[in-house]
């Protein structure tokens, strides 16, 4: 994973609350055994026409939006499905970060351990902010270390979980980062009751 | 029991703690990449034997005999007989008589036990804390981080209590009392927490109830959802193939009863509801807390005051193809589904088994039955339900997710309404353009002989 530390763009707004994964990546693009190459089908269907082709007015669709950074959202952003073909989507897209007033628990989680910054303000704040982005060319700083979102008339703070943080600025191998933990590992497998069901048979006792 | 299952699975103490993970439970769709990153790592599976592995996500459900005919989902399913192959993991695949969702083949097995933390690639993972189980969804890093680890770090989550009193009326179904619970806290109304399941209602509902009602957890936001086991949880896992056996058996029991939830315990949020006043729910919008009861009407945007609110129902409507006022009654249906990891196990079979008994599907109405397991379809079977819904017109399929997220071939078709037993109806969830209304097994059995929704307590009567 890339290190994080600074997302400076424009952004897309979509003032919608509780985007599911579903409409951030549909069910039929999920076939696929990569990891990479879902950025097309970023909100699919609402991109969408039912032939396929594009709707020109759909905000990940138009021209002057093709560089944006961050998108804007709104609350309970990325509920649903477990699947991290949603954080991998808007990654390929282009998005480094997401913002929005709440967002889902696993959506957070899978997020952060690919390197896709998502960050949650006040509800006023992502108001402003959807306000702001009217303009395709507005531009604002998104500063992991310090965190805070600043753009024209905007000065914000938010919470960051702190080892998803140290993680995000340091692009760390988190598994090898728990390897290091080998020695506990191994220690609460030596107190594991014998009970508890092994899939390798299916007797236990 | 949260807090005891939380602390003797702690490997690292802290925020985030990291965890250890009993059973992890493995797919097609969320786990080639996650095999994929730890091979090119130089990694191996940490536990194998604490790894299982089903194939559901995108399977057919007939023909099986043809193979899979969709090369991107048979790469897939190829793609994990593959990788457990080379790490030794057990898998029941697509001609194992034990093959279904995965959600429904561990409890089955017995894989599923109280006080156990499960974690696997797929958000319904919250179905195992019927058992008291901590269980709980991931992603594709997780997963690798799982293979590669056993162990997995989490935020210590808020806890949530919901309590239930009150019988739960007849003809009102666990999905009923879920789904009354979800419209309650609303779909982000759990995030950051693991909800805990009280009350005598609870305690008075089987294990398949139970698992209809964690399973949807995730609808309401939570990270988990808990119920303590009791003599219903043990009752369920005496003899299944992975349970404990002889003096383990014993031991286990003990235990498990050791789970039991003081009645002291304190939560950071307590939420109260009736079971005894609720009758049966239809949703009429697109995500799980849009929901109504049969009697009720499609809600009016106006009737909200919160402005963002507004606009997520008008969407909602438009999508839906619904005017508000309409009463869920008058709204037909062309489609019935009947499965997924929240209404597919056999209880669920012989609920809606019961309605269309002596009945036939209305003819502008396609329904399906898909089991939730091999091993549910056999069991139905032999208790003769097969022919019951054959006769009544229904189709009667192999195992596997189907509908419920329509990556396999039963896709429900743009503009065609479907009364469905699954756990969610987001846009395009079971099809592009499809709509779905959220409903019990009975509710959908009914609407499928009426071609309509009713109130299935009045043919219960009968």
């Amino acid at each position: 994973m890339k290190p994080v530390r600074v997302v400076r763009g424009t952004m897309v707004p979509l003032d919608r609350a509780d985007v599911d994964t579903d409409q951030i990546i549909p069910q039929r693009f999920l076939k696929r055994i990569e990891r990479h190459g879902y950025g097309e089908f970023v909100f699919y269907n609402w991109a969408h026409h039912d032939d396929d082709s594009p709707i020109e007015d759909f905000i990940t669709n138009r021209p002057e939006r093709s560089h944006a950074r961050i998108l804007v959202a709104g609350r309970n952003f990325g509920c649903g499905s477990s699947r991290e073909h949603a954080p991998w989507a808007l990654q390929d897209w282009g998005f480094d970060a997401v913002i929005a007033p709440s967002t889902a628990d696993i959506f957070r989680n899978n997020s952060a351990n690919i390197g896709l910054l998502v960050v949650e303000l006040p509800e006023n704040d992502v108001r402003r902010l959807m306000e702001m982005a009217v303009d395709p060319a507005a531009t604002i700083t998104i500063d992991l270390e310090r965190q805070t979102v600043v753009g024209e008339g905007l000065e914000a703070t938010f919470d960051f979980d702190p080892s998803a943080k140290e993680r995000l600025l340091g692009g760390l191998d988190w598994i090898g980062m728990t390897l290091t933990h080998e020695e506990s590992i191994a220690r609460h497998e030596m107190g594991r009751p014998a009970w508890l069901p092994v899939s390798t048979g299916s007797e236990t006792s | 029991m949260f807090e005891k299952v939380w602390q003797t699975h702690v490997v690292e103490p802290g925020d985030p703690t990291l965890l250890y993970t009993d059973m992890h439970l493995v797919h097609e769709v969320t786990s080639p990449q996650a095999f994929a990153s730890l091979e090119q790592a130089g990694r191996k599976v940490r536990r194998p034997d604490l790894t299982f592995a089903t194939v559901d996500h995108g399977i057919p459900t007939t023909g099986r005999h043809l193979g899979i005919l969709d090369p991107l989902s048979k790469r897939q399913v190829e793609a994990l007989r593959d990788n457990c192959a080379r790490h030794g993991i057990v898998m029941y695949g697509i001609d194992d008589p034990r093959q279904g969702i995965v959600h429904v083949v561990g409890p089955e097995q017995g894989l599923t036990q109280p006080g156990m933390v499960i974690v696997c690639g797929d958000s319904h993972t919250s179905t195992h804390g019927a058992f008291g189980a901590l269980a709980f969804g991931i992603g594709t890093s997780e997963v690798e981080h799982v293979l590669a680890t056993q162990t997995i770090w989490q935020t210590p989550p808020s806890s949530m209590a919901v309590e239930v009193s009150g019988r739960l009326p007849w003809g009102v179904a666990a999905k009923d009392l879920i789904l009354g619970i979800i419209t309650q806290i609303g779909v982000a109304g759990g995030t950051r927490h693991v909800i805990e399941y009280r009350g005598e209602t609870i305690r008075g509902l089987s294990m398949e109830q139970r698992m209809t009602i964690c399973n949807m957890s995730i609808e309401g936001g939570a990270r988990a959802g808990m119920i303590a086991p009791d003599a219903t949880t043990i009752a369920f896992i005496e003899g299944r193939p992975f349970a404990p056996k002889d003096a383990n058996w014993d031991a286990a029991v003990s235990a498990w009863e050791s789970l039991v939830t003081d009645e002291g315990a304190v939560f950071d949020k307590v939420v109260s509801i009736d079971a005894s006043s609720l009758i049966p729910h239809v949703t009429w919008g697109v995500n799980p807390a849009q929901t109504v009861r049969v009697d009720g009407v499609v809600p009016s945007p106006d009737s909200f005051d919160d402005a963002q609110q507004r606009d997520t129902t008008i969407r909602a409507l438009a999508y839906m193809g619904l005017e508000p006022g309409t009463a869920i009654s008058d709204i037909s249906i062309d489609h019935v589904f009947l499965g997924s990891c929240t209404n597919g196990r056999i209880e669920d079979l012989r609920a809606a088994a019961r309605v269309v008994e002596g009945r036939k599907v209305d003819r502008r109405v396609s329904a399906v039955v898909v089991p939730g397991s091999m091993q549910v379809k056999a069991q139905a079977e032999a208790e003769g339900l097969d022919a019951v819904f054959l006769a009544a017109g229904f189709e009667w399929r192999d195992a596997g997710c189907s509908s419920c997220l329509a990556m396999n071939p039963d896709v429900i078709p743009s503009g065609e309404r479907v009364a469905s037993t699954s756990n969610r109806n987001y846009e395009g969830r079971q099809g592009r353009g499809a709509r779905t209304h959220l409903v019990s097994p009975a509710m959908a059995a009914a609407a499928a002989v009426a071609g309509h929704f009713v109130d299935v307590r009045e043919w219960e009567g009968q």
